[in-house]
C-alpha cells in the first residue's frame, strides 16, 4: 500500500487524547515531530538524511531490521533480524518503549519512551517518511468477506450525504478529515473501527453504529470515486 | 459535478425574467418543476442535492429574500468574540453555479390547487413539487410586554445577521457592573443549547471586560439540553457571574419594559442594562399561509418530510413537526437530504433510498472547552424516532474539549459547503 499518511495522521488529531488507549496503533504525526527531538541527535530522518550515530530512518516502516549496508548494527540486532524482525508498527512500539527490554545488547542508549500515546505519535512521524503507510487499525482488522464486498455507488452517494454535512466533498481538511479517495480497504477497516468502538469518536461511532457491511462497502465505493 | 455552461446561462436568465415580469415561470419547459421556499439549512441544501442529482432533469428555484445568509448557528460564537460576522456569511453563487434559480425575494402566497407560489414582487411560479423550509418566527404575545416592534430595545438575536450584531452592540456597550438578561423560550424551539451556549459566550465576553457584571435568565424550563454540562462550565469558568431562575423559582412568570428596561421575574422587578427576549417559536409564516400548519408547527410524514395537509408540500428544518429531531441546522439538513431523494424519485423515477436522519448539536462554553450532543433517528409510520445517542460528559479533560471544539469548526466549514456548494 502506498503511503497515504497525511489523512491517516488527520484523522486521529482530533481525538488523540482518547486514542490512548490504542494508541499502538494511531498517533499524530505532529505530535511525533516534537517527540522525535530525543532521537534527532543519533538518527536523521528526511531528503537529506546520512547514517550517523544511528542509521537514517527512512523508509523505517515495515524493513527488515538491520537492513541499511554500511551501519554498525549490534549482534543482538543482526541475530533478530536474522529470525525475521521486521520494523513495523508493533515491534516498532515495543522496541520504542523499552529497548535495552525489547533488545538485550543493543547498541542504542535509549531508556525508552514510557508514554504510548508518545511512540504512537513518533512512529506515525515516521511513517510520513516511508513508502509503506502504516496500517490504520494495526491490531484491528475485518474479515476478507468484508473487505471483497462490492460497493454500490449510487446508495454510497446518497448515505454519503450524511457525511458531507461535516466531511468537506472537495476532501479538504478543515477541521474534520477529508474523506475521499481513500483506498476502499482502509475506509471500511477505519468505519468498522469505529462501529466497533475500536477508534474512539462519538459523532463517528454513532454514525457507523447503524451502517450495514454492505453500507460501509457503498460508502466507501462512492467516496474512492470522487478521487483525491 | 461538472457546471454545464447552457444550462447556468439559462438558469440566470430565468431568473432575471423572474425579477422583471410578472408570469407563471419556467411554464412550457417541460421539465418536472419544484420550488423551495427558503434558503436556509433546509432550503439551501434540498435546492442544491436536487439540481446537482437530477443533473439538469429538475428545474429547481429556490426563493430567498436576502443575499447573504447569516447563519444562525455559530452565531453565539461571534457574540463570545471568536468569530467574525463575516466568516458567517453565506452567498448564492454556488447554488447558482450548481443550477438552482435563485430568486432574492418573499413569497407571500400559496395556492396549494392551482399549485403556485406568488411572490411579493408579483412573479407566480408554478411547482410539481413545493419544499417550506422557512425557519421559524415568534409567537405573538408569548412574553408580556414583548412584540416585533420592541426588537430594537430588547433583540431577539435568534435568526442571525442584524439582530445578532445589535445584540453584541448592546453587550459592549453595557455599563459596568451591569446586568444582561436574557428571557428563554419554552419547548419546542430552534436550536435547544442554544440560549445556553449564548449564555456562556456573553459571559466570556463580559469576564474579560466587564467582569463585575451579571447574568440573569429567566426560564420557564425545568431544564435545559446539555444542562449538567452547561452548569458545571458555568461554574467553573464565570463562578458567581451567571443566575438561572427556572421554572420552580418562576422563570415561567415574566413581563418585560422595552421603554423601561425592565424586567419583572414572578412580581420581582429588575432594572437591566441589555435585555435578550427569544419568545416561544412558530413555523415561518408561509408555512401558516400555505396551509399546512397545525397548531404553530407543520406535521410531516416521517418517511419523505411530504407535509400531512397535501403530498405535494414538503416542510424541512425548525417549521416542521417531524417527531424527535431537536430544530437546528445539522436536522434541516439532514432532512432535506432525505426530501431531495424522495423527490427526485417521485419526478424522475431514480432510486429511493430509505430515510435516514441524523443530527449533532457542538456548544462552546469558553475557549477550547467545546461540548457536543447526538442522535441517529430513522422514519417510523409515526413520527421521525430516535435510534441512539451520545453526549459529553462532565468532566472531560481539556484536550477532549478542545478536540470537540475544533470538530465543531470542522462541522461548520461543512455544513455550510454542503448547503451553498
Amino acid at each position: 500500500m502506498l503511503l497515504d499518511f497525511s489523512r491517516i495522521g488527520l484523522c486521529v488529531t482530533l481525538a488523540v487524547s482518547a486514542f490512548s488507549a490504542h494508541a499502538e496503533s494511531v498517533g499524530d504525526p505532529d505530535a511525533g515531530k516534537k517527540v522525535y527531538r530525543k532521537c534527532a541527535s543519533c538518527h536523521m530522518v528526511g531528503d537529506d538524511a546520512r547514517n550517523r550515530v544511528g542509521p537514517n530512518l527512512n523508509n523505517i516502516i515495515g524493513a527488515p531490521a538491520a537492513n541499511i549496508d554500511g551501519v554498525k548494527y549490534s549482534k543482538a540486532l543482526k541475530n533478530a533480524a536474522a529470525d525475521g524482525l521486521v520494523w513495523d508498527e508493533a515491534a516498532l512500539n515495543a522496541f520504542l518503549e523499552a529497548p535495552k527490554k525489547y533488545l538485550p545488547g543493543t547498541r542504542m542508549s535509549f531508556l525508552g519512551l514510557t508514554k504510548s500515546s508518545e511512540r504512537a505519535d513518533v512512529i506515525a512521524y515516521l511513517a510520513t517518511y516511508s513508502d509503506s503507510s502504516i496500517a490504520p487499525e494495526a491490531g484491528f482488522s475485518v474479515s476478507p468477506e468484508i473487505l471483497a464486498m462490492d460497493g454500490d455507488v449510487a446508495y454510497g452517494e446518497y448515505l454519503g450525504s450524511e457525511c458531507t454535512t461535516c466531511h468537506l466533498s472537495s476532501g479538504a481538511n478543515d477541521g474534520i478529515p477529508g474523506i475521499t479517495g481513500w483506498d476502499e480497504a482502509d475506509f471500511v477497516t477505519a468505519m468498522h473501527a469505529y462501529k466497533e468502538k475500536y477508534r474512539d469518536n462519538s459523532v463517528m461511532q454513532m454514525v457507523t453504529g447503524r451502517l450495514a457491511n454492505h453500507e460501509i462497502a457503498a460508502l466507501a465505493a462512492y467516496f474512492k470515486s470522487l478521487g483525491n | 459535478m461538472t457546471i454545464n455552461r447552457r444550462k447556468f446561462l439559462g438558469a440566470t436568465v430565468a431568473a432575471s425574467a423572474a425579477l422583471s415580469a410578472p408570469m407563471a415561470l419556467a411554464a412550457g419547459s417541460g421539465k418536472p418543476r419544484v420550488v423551495v421556499i427558503g434558503g436556509g439549512a433546509g432550503g439551501a441544501t434540498a435546492a442544491r442535492y436536487i439540481a446537482k442529482d437530477s443533473k439538469g432533469e429538475i428545474d429547481v428555484t429556490l426563493i430567498e429574500p436576502t443575499r447573504t445568509y447569516y447563519t444562525c448557528f455559530f452565531s453565539n460564537l461571534y457574540l463570545g468574540g471568536f468569530k467574525e460576522m463575516d466568516e458567517l456569511g453565506h452567498s448564492y453563487g454556488g447554488l447558482a453555479a450548481a443550477g438552482v434559480n435563485v430568486i432574492h425575494d418573499w413569497a407571500i402566497g400559496v395556492d396549494r390547487d392551482s399549485k403556485q407560489v406568488t411572490l411579493a414582487g408579483g412573479a407566480k411560479l408554478t411547482y410539481d413539487k413545493l419544499v417550506l423550509s422557512p425557519g421559524i418566527d415568534f409567537v405573538d404575545n408569548a412574553v408580556a410586554g414583548w412584540d416585533v416592534t420592541a426588537q430594537n430595545a430588547m433583540p431577539h438575536a435568534y435568526k442571525g445577521g442584524s439582530q445578532t450584531e445589535l445584540l453584541k452592540a448592546q453587550l459592549a456597550a453595557m455599563p459596568e457592573g451591569g446586568v444582561f438578561a436574557m428571557v428563554a423560550p419554552p419547548n419546542p424551539y430552534r436550536c435547544p443549547p442554544g440560549p445556553y451556549e449564548r449564555v456562556s459566550m456573553v459571559a466570556h465576553y463580559l469576564k474579560a471586560n466587564n467582569p463585575t457584571a451579571k447574568i440573569i435568565v429567566a426560564d420557564p424550563k425545568p431544564k435545559f439540553s446539555k444542562m449538567a454540562l452547561f452548569q458545571e462550565g458555568w461554574a467553573n469558568n464565570y463562578g458567581g457571574m451567571i443566575d438561572w431562575v427556572g421554572e420552580e423559582f418562576g422563570g415561567g412568570n415574566v413581563e418585560v419594559d422595552p421603554n423601561g428596561m425592565t424586567l419583572s421575574i414572578d412580581g420581582e422587578v429588575v432594572s437591566v442594562d441589555v435585555c435578550n427576549v427569544i419568545p416561544a417559536m412558530k413555523a415561518g409564516k408561509i408555512a401558516e399561509i400555505a396551509g399546512v400548519t397545525q397548531g404553530n408547527w407543520a406535521p410531516v410524514n416521517a418517511a419523505d418530510m411530504s407535509s400531512k395537509a397535501d403530498a405535494d408540500v414538503y416542510v424541512l428544518g425548525d417549521a416542521s413537526q417531524q417527531g424527535d429531531m431537536p430544530k437546528s441546522g445539522f436536522s434541516a439538513n439532514s432532512q432535506a437530504k432525505v426530501c431531495a431523494n424522495a423527490i427526485r424519485g417521485a419526478l424522475t423515477g431514480s432510486r429511493v433510498f430509505p430515510a435516514k436522519f441524523s443530527n449533532t448539536c457542538w456548544s462552546l462554553i469558553d475557549t477550547d472547552n467545546g461540548v457536543k450532543v447526538g442522535a441517529t433517528y430513522e422514519a417510523t409510520d409515526e413520527k421521525i424516532a430516535k435510534v441512539d445517542g451520545f453526549i459529553s460528559s462532565t468532566g472531560e479533560s481539556s484536550e477532549v474539549r478542545k478536540a470537540t471544539y475544533l470538530e465543531s469548526e470542522g462541522w461548520y466549514s461543512g455544513i455550510t459547503a454542503d448547503m451553498f456548494g
